[in-house]
Parts: structure tokens; C-alpha cells; sequence
């Protein structure tokens, strides 16, 4: 019968144990797991079960990583991602919740670049923790991502990003995304950008403010390789604060655009990506 | 001479370069990113890039917020 053991296929007699199972794939495994469930070692696997098993406080090493992101995501998707450079300018409430959407999905290397330290009123909806507060917030989120995916390489810039150095710092940018707060300071990094590297795409936020529709977000093609993720209207203002669930709606259609460029999707004929 | 201004086709007058368009049109260049052609041009160089009939302009006005 067929067994799939941490998310690779393999082959076992009838009415083989768990346990068994256990002594030979991962004999050290302390924790067995049955098609979610977890169980003991003397259940009777059957044809088709899928078993995960866990040594407790033990981190896979970098090819189990690899195995269990292939089989997640398709060898030929994994494989683009892993070996992807994105840059992500300014991590606060977009650019963090992108960094670890882009983690996830394997990305191979994130360069993030901030000036900001983590404040309590960014834990609104931005993605740090209470014990993180006064640091700077790209070493922040460089620990936070190390703790999800160590095999992800990342570049923390903690700078003012001037007209001068934003070809330097992304420079081996495939994609940059835009994650600015303020309005000017997404046009000057999108223009120094583009200057520099016109045949790159960049992916940026504007609108996102406030509790509206979930719905009225969209990610499209604004120019030849620039992609806007957001409703385009609203502004952060006094009565239209920025808030986590929005926020984080533009910031996954931001981390999807990029995935998306990566991938060679192209938008439709209205744009949308 | 005509461009088109965002995907729709608009009448201007000859001779004008972008930054005089935007300022007819009371636009703030610090929040717009301008395609000309695609290619996008910096703000400080949008007072010497002349329009031509039949160019592509594309003004993407941005709003604070991240």
C-alpha cells in the first residue's frame, strides 16, 4: 500500500503499524500524526494515509524543508520561487505582513529595508510582537522570519531609502515592492527605481486605509511594469485609520502579485493581475 | 494635438510638456507617478519632456497608507 510519510510517497506491506512505520523513516520521532489526528504507534495504517512524524523542538533540516515545500507548492513552482530575489522597501504594516507571506512561499532571498523601530502603536496591525518594541524593525522581522523558515536569506537594510541608494540596496531586486506609508515617498522610490532597472516590476500599495469593503481592493497594471494593490482612493487620514484587516488584504494581494510575476501569469485584458 | 490621457484620447495645446499639463489640470506631482510612453519619467524631469501628438500619458495618482 501506498503511505505518504512527511509529505514523501512510500511503499509498505498490509496493515503495516505506525509505529513500524516510525522505526523506519524517523525512529526518533516522538509525536506520530495519522491524516491530521494525531496516534499512537500500534494504529493500523491504511492505503492512502498520509503520516507526519515529529520529533519535538526538532527543526528540519534543509532538504526535509526543501521536500515538504516542493510537495506543498509543485517542484516547478518551488523551484522558481527558491531561487527569486524580491526587494521589499519599507516593512510596516504592508511590508511586513508581504516579508512573511513571501517566506512562506519559499521565496530564496528577501532584501528588506526600513529606518523605523517598532513602536506600540504599530502592533495594530503590523507584524511584530510586544517584546520586540524599540528595535529596529527590519532585525525584528529578519528574527521573526528566521523563526518561520530559517532557509530564507535575508538582507536587512535598516536606512533612510534616499533617490541615491535605492538602486544600491535593491540592485538584485527581480521584483521591488512598494510598502511606504507616505504617498511622495512612494512615488520617489518607484521613480529612482525604475529609472535605474526600467524592465523590472514593481508592485505597490495605495489605498488601503480604513474598514471598506474588502472587495474593493484590487491588484492591477497601471503602467507597463508597475502593479497597484489597493483600492486607490483611500487615504490614511483622521476617522480612516489603517487597520489590520485591510492592510493585510492589500498586503497578501501585494505578496500574490509578486508570486504571480514570478510564476509568468500575465494580467487580463482589463489589467487585473 | 491629441494624446491619450489615461487611456482616453484628449485635446491639448501644441508645444506643451507634461509638467504643464499637470499643472493645468491642478495635479500635485509629488503624488503621481507619470508613464510617458512607458516609460516612467521623475518628477524633476517632467518640465523638460515635451508632449508629442499621439503619445501615451498615464497618470497614476497615489494616497497615503501601509
Amino acid at each position: 500500500m501506498q503511505i505518504k510519510v512527511n509529505e514523501q510517497d512510500h511503499s509498505f506491506a498490509e496493515n503495516t503499524s505506525l509505529g513500524s512505520v516510525r522505526d523506519r523513516i524517523k525512529s526518533d520521532a516522538d509525536l506520530l500524526i495519522v491524516n491530521g489526528f494525531p496516534a499512537s504507534a500500534e494504529a493500523v495504517l491504511s492505503n492512502g494515509d498520509q503520516v507526519v512524524l515529529i520529533k519535538r523542538g526538532e527543526a528540519p533540516r534543509v532538504e526535509e524543508f526543501d521536500a515538504l515545500m516542493t510537495a506543498r507548492h509543485t517542484p516547478g513552482v518551488h523551484a522558481r520561487v527558491k531561487d527569486a530575489t524580491i526587494g521589499i522597501a519599507g516593512v510596516g504594516g504592508l511590508g511586513s505582513a508581504i516579508a512573511i507571506a513571501l517566506a512562506r512561499t519559499g521565496i530564496g532571498h528577501l532584501i528588506i529595508a526600513d529606518f523605523d523601530l517598532v513602536e506600540p502603536s504599530n502592533l495594530n496591525r503590523q507584524q511584530y510582537f510586544i517584546d520586540q518594541i524599540g528595535l529596529p524593525k527590519v532585525y525584528a522581522l529578519r528574527d521573526t522570519l528566521a523563526r518561520i523558515n530559517p532557509h530564507v536569506r535575508v538582507t536587512a537594510c535598516h536606512l533612510r531609502l534616499t533617490p541615491e541608494i535605492i538602486p544600491e540596496v535593491f540592485g538584485h531586486a527581480q521584483v521591488l515592492v512598494e510598502a511606504f506609508d507616505l504617498a511622495d515617498q512612494k512615488v520617489m522610490l518607484i521613480e529612482n527605481f525604475a529609472a535605474r532597472f526600467p524592465d523590472r516590476p514593481i508592485v505597490t500599495g495605495s489605498g488601503m486605509a480604513g474598514y471598506g469593503p474588502a472587495n474593493t481592493v484590487l491588484t492591477q497594471q497601471v503602467a507597463r511594469n508597475l502593479y497597484l494593490c489597493g483600492d486607490a482612493t483611500t487615504a490614511a487620514a483622521p476617522g480612516t485609520g489603517l487597520m489590520a484587516p485591510r492592510v493585510g488584504v492589500a498586503a497578501h494581494h501585494q505578496a500574490n502579485a509578486v508570486l504571480r510575476l514570478l510564476l509568468g501569469e500575465p494580467p487580463d485584458k482589463e489589467g487585473k493581475l | 494635438m491629441d494624446i491619450i490621457f489615461n487611456g482616453k484620447a484628449r485635446e491639448i495645446q501644441d508645444g506643451t510638456c507634461i509638467q504643464e499639463l499637470l499643472d493645468q489640470m491642478q495635479l500635485d506631482c509629488m503624488q503621481l507617478v507619470v508613464e510617458h510612453n512607458n516609460v516612467i519619467i521623475p518628477r524633476q524631469r517632467l518640465a523638460e519632456t515635451p508632449l508629442n501628438n499621439g503619445d501615451a500619458l498615464e497618470v497614476i495618482h497615489f494616497v497615503g497608507g501601509g
